[in-house]
């Protein structure tokens, strides 16, 4: 087993006061974002990102992976005890949560939910422990025709399976490549849409549309909504943790269907949101007693809660193996890692084998040490949404231009963090998915540098996507998802004419 | 053992009312949206074809790449305009209602305002204006905690960042004076 001998390795890298109290921070750090209205996973963590610029990569890495289990955690507090989903991914979890909160049972519904969200990463994380290896082993023998479809294939994934419109999410990731593209261009040295602006010639960076498109109008959106809440926190006693875990067992196939969708979704592009739905509505329809779902039951809490955090763990999975995230926040990682100078894609598994290890580690280690905190610390984070929003409003903002200044010290990135926010309002408004945009953005230089590296050695020859077996057989799928929905409906009226047909 | 229970109450004396009059409908929005991205995607598209579209001794030239998406984002946007345009016909769905603006906008004008004042008076001290500022204006909350909440985050902040991280944040007249 040469996984398990690299992950006690990992564990050896991450066992020093220094990684554990940033574990820690980044562990508090997370519950807030995710507790608090207004800020997200992805903008937590991309507002939390200059903090890590100084550090070392393993450092950093472990203490932004730490926000996003907490970010994971806390978005089920508010959910159950306020009615509140702090995060898309937790409004399944509302459904039995909040009525059996409202039944006096809000710690036995705590404790389900970190303990489904944990028994969901643990699952995760296995995966990725072992197949993550196999996958970027087997990407090592990839070319620049291979990336290109696998990146074609990841777009591809997000037009033909996305459930928004198609129009918009083609409108969506064709601007976020538009966008990756301006500035120099890498391979000639040529100006590109820079229009004869010297602040466009960085570029547009990626974390700072991203501070915009979530961080500012995730708060012009939070004005809209009528802000007032009403709840009990409750503090979770030992007993009642120790009741619901002997309660577990029962649940297993719940428990266990609900990892697997998630970490099904979290590979592909479906994220934590669709994971949730997916398995609370597979628990209700799979129960012997269907109708008790909504009144405070139980599973109900376990069955999302494990998706959710299977799901945004296993975004890592394709992170980590192939350089492409699985997720917005995956996405955002993968940003980090460009900053701190390391290249994503298979060959960190063989470069940066501490970073790769300590990471995985830290997952495991993130999420034992989040469940303790999760446990014993809700009234307090509860608590926290007695700070009045417009307290909270400002100091997000702050917090975003903070973190779009430091990126690349430009008075500029404001502005452009300003615009983004704006455009994100209208977009999230019109449902046109930010989503495809942001991968298209942290992507988009790679996949023009793939598909010209293929063309330069096929000499303009589009048929270099068909050239061998693997590339083929990628390029095929991609273009096939891509026109799945047209597909299935020309299947459809096949399906009903030759009913009629045979009918008759 | 009893656990200990603590009632949380948040009260949003604000809240937009929920009877307010719409300001306009999302097909509208949309159109104007799909018009803006075709303009987008023919100004870039326009600049790319300048840079060159073909192919060059190192293979395609810049502008190749994104020239294409240009052309898959105008042909998104023009499909995206028709459909809002027909949606439009059929019904119209809400986009902002007016008390709903007046909150978005009690927030983002204080934004706009807090840009400009960092390029000018430097990031602290405009975070310093923005937090007091809005938590009294906006949130209606008492001027001495204002003050005081704005001046310990805007001072944790400067530790945090100028100090402890090394990152440097732009700074004004007022940090100048002190030698930073």
């Amino acid at each position: 087993m040469e996984a398990f001998g690299l992950l006690i390795h990992g564990f050896a890298v991450l066992l020093t006061w220094k990684i554990l109290a940033l574990m820690m921070v980044g562990l508090v750090l997370g519950i807030f974002v995710g507790v608090l209205p207004g800020l997200g996973g992805p903008n937590g963590v991309a507002i939390l990102l200059p903090l890590t610029f100084t550090m070392d990569p393993t450092s950093a890495i472990v203490m932004l992976s730490s926000i996003y289990w907490g970010a994971l955690f806390g978005g089920a507090i508010t959910s159950i005890l306020f009615n509140i989903p702090g995060e898309a991914w937790s409004v399944a979890t509302t459904f039995d949560g909040y009525p059996m909160a409202q039944q006096g049972r809000a710690a036995e519904a705590l404790t389900a939910a970190f303990t489904s969200s944990f028994i969901g990463s643990l699952v995760a994380v296995l995966l990725i422990t072992f197949l993550a290896p196999m996958i970027s082993s087997f990407a090592l023998r990839f070319g620049p025709p291979e990336f290109f479809a696998v990146y074609l294939l990841t777009f591809c994934s997000f037009v033909g399976l996305g459930r928004e419109d198609k129009h918009k999410t083609v409108i969506s990731m064709s601007l976020g490549l538009l966008l990756a593209g301006v500035g120099m261009d890498t391979v000639s040295g040529q100006l590109r849409m820079t229009f004869g602006s010297g602040d466009l010639l960085r570029g547009i960076n990626f974390l700072v549309a991203v501070i915009g498109l979530f961080g500012i109008s995730e708060i012009l959106l939070t004005m809209e909504e009528r802000l007032a809440l009403r709840g009990h926190a409750a503090g979770i006693s030992l007993r009642v943790v120790l009741a619901v875990w002997r309660e577990l067992p029962k649940y297993w196939v719940t428990l266990l269907r609900s990892s697997l969708i998630g970490c099904w979704l979290g590979i592909t592009p479906g994220g934590a949101i669709a994971a949730s739905f997916m398995g609370y509505n597979l628990a209700k329809r799979f129960s012997s007693d269907p109708d008790s779902f909504g009144k405070g039951r139980i599973e109900g809490v376990f069955a999302p809660e494990t998706a959710a955090h299977a799901s945004g763990t296993a975004a890592l999975l394709p992170m980590l193996a192939l350089g492409i995230p699985g997720s917005g926040t995956a996405a955002i990682l993968l940003g980090g890692l460009m900053v701190w100078g390391l290249n994503p894609g298979p060959l960190l598994f063989v470069e940066h084998k501490d970073f790769v290890w300590g990471l995985i580690a830290s997952m495991y280690l993130g999420n034992v040490i989040g469940l303790v905190l999760v446990l014993t610390t809700v009234p307090l984070f509860a608590a926290i949404l007695r700070v009045p929003f417009a307290a909270v409003a400002p100091m997000i903002v702050v917090s975003c231009a903070i973190g779009a200044y430091a990126i690349q010290n430009a008075m500029f990135d404001i502005w452009l963090m300003l615009g983004f926010g704006v455009a994100g309002y209208v977009f999230k408004k019109i449902s046109i998915p930010l989503a495809p945009l942001t991968l298209a953005l942290v992507l988009g230089s790679r996949a023009e540098d793939a598909f010209r590296l293929s063309m330069i050695g096929s000499g303009g020859d589009v048929k270099v996507f068909w050239s061998n077996g693997l590339v083929g057989s990628i390029t095929t799928l991609a273009l096939l998802l891509l026109f799945w929905p047209l597909l299935e409906q020309a299947w459809g009226q096949v399906g009903r004419a030759w009913q009629a047909v045979t009918v008759r | 053992m009893a656990a200990p229970e603590l009632e949380i109450i948040v009260d949003d004396p604000t809240a937009p009312d929920a009877a307010s009059p719409a300001i306009t409908d999302s097909a509208a929005v949309e159109i104007v949206v799909s018009l803006a991205l075709l303009a987008l995607a023919v100004t870039f598209g326009f600049d790319n074809w300048r840079t060159g579209i073909g192919w060059d001794t190192a293979g395609p030239e810049a502008g190749t790449f994104p020239f294409y998406l240009a052309l898959i984002l105008s042909a998104a946007s023009l499909y995206g305009l028709v459909t809002a345009l027909r949606a439009r016909r059929r019904h119209r769905e809400t986009f902002v209602t007016r008390a709903q603006l007046r909150r978005v906008m009690a927030v983002f004008v204080p934004t706009l305002l807090f840009c400009l004042a960092t390029q000018f008076l430097g990031l602290y001290v405009a975070s310093f204006l923005l937090i007091s500022g809005f938590m009294r204006l906006v949130g209606r909350i008492a001027w001495w905690k204002s003050l005081l909440t704005a001046l310990v985050f805007t001072a944790a902040m400067f530790v945090t960042f100028d100090i402890a991280f090394d990152v440097i944040m732009p700074k004004g007249p007022l940090e100048a004076a002190f030698g930073y």
